[in-house]
């Protein structure tokens, strides 16, 4: 019982949504939690620690012992906090299925992968990238059909994952010339759903504060 | 009521060995159909439309894929007898983290290191063994990863150990002169009975790597 009083830390960055998924976690759980930021081009002595292995945020520190990797945080989060809905349902597998969703998603809806399309310039490279990403989405959206939320009718795992990089759709669609909601309409208004939730709508930046920072990041890569 | 198991596998898959272990470690009875993934079969596409990838776990009709994802799903369905993961949250998030750390970061190194030439070879050499150095530093003195039991983590990461031999022979690299406490650890993880029947000949892969190299162009 004891457990879940614990102090909960987590190492942060506002526009990352690796993190904004251990945060959104946090909230759908109700746990009191305190946000350390890091500047990640000068990283502080307690993430280094905190993470050797990778050394990025974010990472979550519970009774002074550290988690990174934010689906092992969120299924960390699931399991001890357990007086509230659980994140994952409880058969195996329906569990399995939310695990390979979130898999996919975390593997083709990514930071690297939007970097493909703000990280270049028009042209082939950053086509590739949209047609990548869009691809991806489309089977998600698939899966999601006419569903409220990937797990059914309740906010789960696979939602966590996703959700976060619904803040993102804007900078993309700046830098790359498409429309998300023209493509993967169902997604759009998926998005719109989940942002409705005040853990989501607590976690998430807004779209134009992204697309600021992902100018601020063209320039550092020399991108035009 | 009918309890079937159907493994869609590769033999020299180091993913198909995972799930192979993890079910002969319950003591899973199944039947294991060899599956070129080259080869995309009707059964392949319809129980992995997504990935079209082994290995597949078929119970009672329904697909489970990713190796990891297997694991779990036959701890948590075998749950009576040898646990696979630690039921402590803060003990299976580490295990979770490494078992990470192999499929994101291990893997990509440890097929370049055969797969490519030149620069990139070298590069990916360099690569594999910073990570063979980490995960001998998380073993530590443990006589497993998973303290005193095989577990998870030794699962995860002895599929690979039938390649070694193919890594260390292109790569042109010992691994026991760069990790020894990882070969000890192989050691120990190769007499069990789980693991003998998974594994491929490293001869046997070494020859798969040859021609696999040939159609790559790196040879």
């Amino acid at each position: 019982m004891g457990k879940e009083n614990g102090k909960v830390v987590v190492l942060d960055f506002w526009a990352s949504p690796y993190a904004m998924r251990t945060k959104i976690a946090l909230r759908e759980k109700g746990v009191e939690f305190e946000i350390q930021e890091e500047d990640l081009w000068n990283k502080s002595e307690l993430l280094l620690k905190s993470n050797p292995v990778h050394k990025k945020v974010p990472v979550l520190i519970h009774e002074s012992k550290p988690i990174s990797e934010s689906l092992v945080q969120v299924q960390y989060i699931d399991e001890t906090w357990t007086d509230t809905a659980s994140l994952l349902p409880s058969d195996p597998q329906a569990r399995a299925t939310a695990r390979f969703w979130s898999d996919f998603a975390d593997k083709t809806i990514s930071f690297e992968g939007g970097k493909k399309i703000w990280g270049n310039k028009k042209g082939e490279e950053q086509e590739k990238g949209k047609k990548e990403f869009l691809e991806s989405l489309k089977i998600l959206e698939t899966e999601l059909g006419d569903k409220t939320y990937f797990g059914g009718e309740t906010f789960g795992y696979v939602d966590i994952t996703l959700v976060p990089f619904y803040s993102w759709f804007y900078a993309l669609e700046k830098c790359g010339g498409f429309s998300v909601e023209t493509a993967c309409p169902k997604i759009v208004a998926w998005g719109e759903r989940c942002v409705e939730r005040n853990s989501v709508a607590a976690t998430l930046p807004e779209s134009e504060k992204v697309y600021q920072q992902v100018l601020k990041l063209r320039q550092i890569f020399g991108v035009a | 009521m009918t309890n079937q198991v159907i493994l869609l596998d590769f033999w020299p898959s180091m993913f198909g060995m995972r799930t192979k272990i993890a079910l002969a470690e319950k003591g899973v009875e199944y039947e294991y159909k060899e599956t070129d993934p080259w080869v995309k079969t009707p059964l392949l596409i319809e129980m992995n439309p997504v990935h079209k990838k082994i290995p597949v776990l078929i119970h009672n009709g329904k697909p489970i894929c990713e190796s990891l994802i297997q694991i779990e799903y036959i701890d948590e369905v075998w749950s009576d007898t040898y646990p696979i993961l630690p039921s402590d949250p803060y003990e299976k998030s580490q295990a979770r983290f490494w078992g990470e750390f192999i499929d994101r970061k291990f893997y990509d190194p440890s097929w370049k290191v055969w797969g490519t030439k030149g620069e990139e070879q070298v590069a990916a050499r360099k690569e594999l063994i910073e990570h063979f150095k980490t995960l001998e530093t998380e073993l530590g003195d443990k006589p497993y990863y998973g303290g005193e039991v095989f577990g998870f983590v030794d699962i995860a990461l002895i599929g690979y150990y039938s390649w070694f031999k193919a890594m260390e022979k292109f790569g042109e690299f010992s691994i026991e002169k760069e990790a020894p406490k990882l070969i000890e650890w192989t050691k120990r993880c190769i007499v069990r009975e789980s693991v003998i029947k998974a594994m491929a000949d490293p001869d046997n892969i070494i020859q798969y790597a040859c021609v696999f190299r040939k159609s790559l162009g790196v040879e």
